[in-house]
């Protein structure tokens, strides 16, 4: 059976409080997952607390604030601060998003911060993504075509270019693939739907010559029939994208091809 | 400890070069079901307080034995596609899986034999 419960040793307990807050100061209490290869200790939730009046917008400043002022060994992925390298997603007040994006405004109460669900977890907040970037890599998302190359660059209409919006704009955070159940039990044969929004992506452009070999490589009750249209992929998603609706499509399309 | 690379442990065993017919033959079966639960409800308000020789005539109608046998057939195909699926998702033992899903084959064909039987005894039995 899956397994529904984490092992005992994944188990977080109640960490340590590193800071009191000080008179005088707009204090935000942080929660945040900690966890270190280097020890043989369970995962542990340690609580901060953050002067806003010090502190930027956002849950990435608020962590960026504890590292900076508190405590330099909390591990997390960061690039861009404005939501366009998706680095920093992370599991935020109970669903996966980008710390940058995210306002702390947004949050009632302590902010509470874990890894990716159901990652293999490298350090504190950082999540293993060896696996989901192999399955990205598994759909060949690069332009395909045996007509040899033009002079200049590969024609497309306007209208066909349009069909790309919605699906060019992924960054690959996994925020989509790490909040789908079926992506949890059956990621080593589910392709997930970062992985599938971007198989649709050059399914969907005008300018491949390989459809017929993506759909082939598609054609598996596992790499795309996982897929129960649960729709946790497209609330989770920071960008605003619907990878549900992309894995509908290409569904729509293996369809259309047998009839 | 394993040596694959990310890459091997996706592609894994390859495409199974199937799955879109099992996905269609759900919706076909699931829509049928959809028509034929109609008839279903007509049925239960027809039968409800016959007794045995009101229920044979009922089913005597050939429409209505069709529609019936069609119900039974349908219901069970698509019974057995769905819990393939469930069984699929959550069995992750590859012995256990294959046992269950030889089970569900099982269990669904004799639940869709016993139920032409039983109709087919009302319709034309004595």
């Amino acid at each position: 059976m899956v397994q529904l419960t984490l092992p005992k040793k994944s188990k977080p307990k109640q960490g340590k409080t590193w800071n009191k807050p000080v008179k005088g100061g707009n204090w935000r209490e942080f929660h945040i997952y900690r966890w270190s290869p280097d020890d043989d200790e369970n995962p542990q939730i340690d609580t901060y607390f953050v002067d806003m009046d010090d502190c930027g917008p956002m849950v990435l400043d608020g962590i960026i604030w504890i590292k900076n002022k508190i405590d330099p060994t909390l591990t997390f992925r960061r690039s861009c601060r404005e939501g366009i390298c998706g680095s920093c997603s992370m599991n935020i007040d109970g669903s996966n998003t980008l710390a940058c994006t995210k306002g702390l405004d947004e949050i009632k109460g302590a902010v509470k911060i874990y890894p990716l669900p159901h990652m293999s977890v490298v350090k504190d907040l950082v999540p293993d993504l060896s696996h989901f970037y192999a399955q990205h890599r598994s759909i060949e998302p690069w332009l395909k075509t045996t007509t040899p190359e033009p002079q200049k660059e590969w024609k497309q209409s306007i209208e066909d270019r349009a069909e790309l919006d919605g699906l060019y704009e992924c960054i690959l955070c996994a925020c989509c693939s790490t909040s789908c159940p079926s992506y949890w039990w059956n990621s080593d044969r589910y392709l997930g739907p970062a992985a599938l929004l971007q198989a649709y992506r050059w399914v969907a452009d005008s300018r491949d010559e390989a459809t017929g070999e993506r759909l082939d490589n598609l054609e598996d009750p596992f790499r795309l029939y996982r897929c129960h249209t649960i729709m946790n992929c497209a609330k989770a998603c920071p960008k605003g994208l619907s990878p549900a609706k992309a894995i509908a499509e290409l569904k729509k399309k293996m369809v259309e091809r047998k009839y | 400890m394993s040596y694959r690379t990310p890459l091997s442990n996706v592609k894994g065993l390859g495409t199974a070069n199937e799955g879109s017919e099992h996905f269609w033959r759900q919706r076909v079966t699931g829509l049928a079901n959809l028509l034929l639960s109609v008839f279903l409800v007509y049925a239960a308000f027809h039968l409800v307080g016959q007794d045995l020789p009101g229920v044979k005539a009922f089913f005597q109608n050939p429409l209505h034995l069709v529609l019936a046998v069609a119900f039974v057939i349908s219901a069970t195909y698509h019974m057995r596609l769905g819990m393939q699926v469930v069984i699929e998702d959550y069995v992750h033992n590859e012995g256990s899986k294959i046992g269950l899903l030889i089970l569900n084959t099982f269990f669904t064909s004799f639940v869709a034999l016993a139920g032409v039987y039983s109709l087919l005894k009302l319709s034309f039995g004595a």
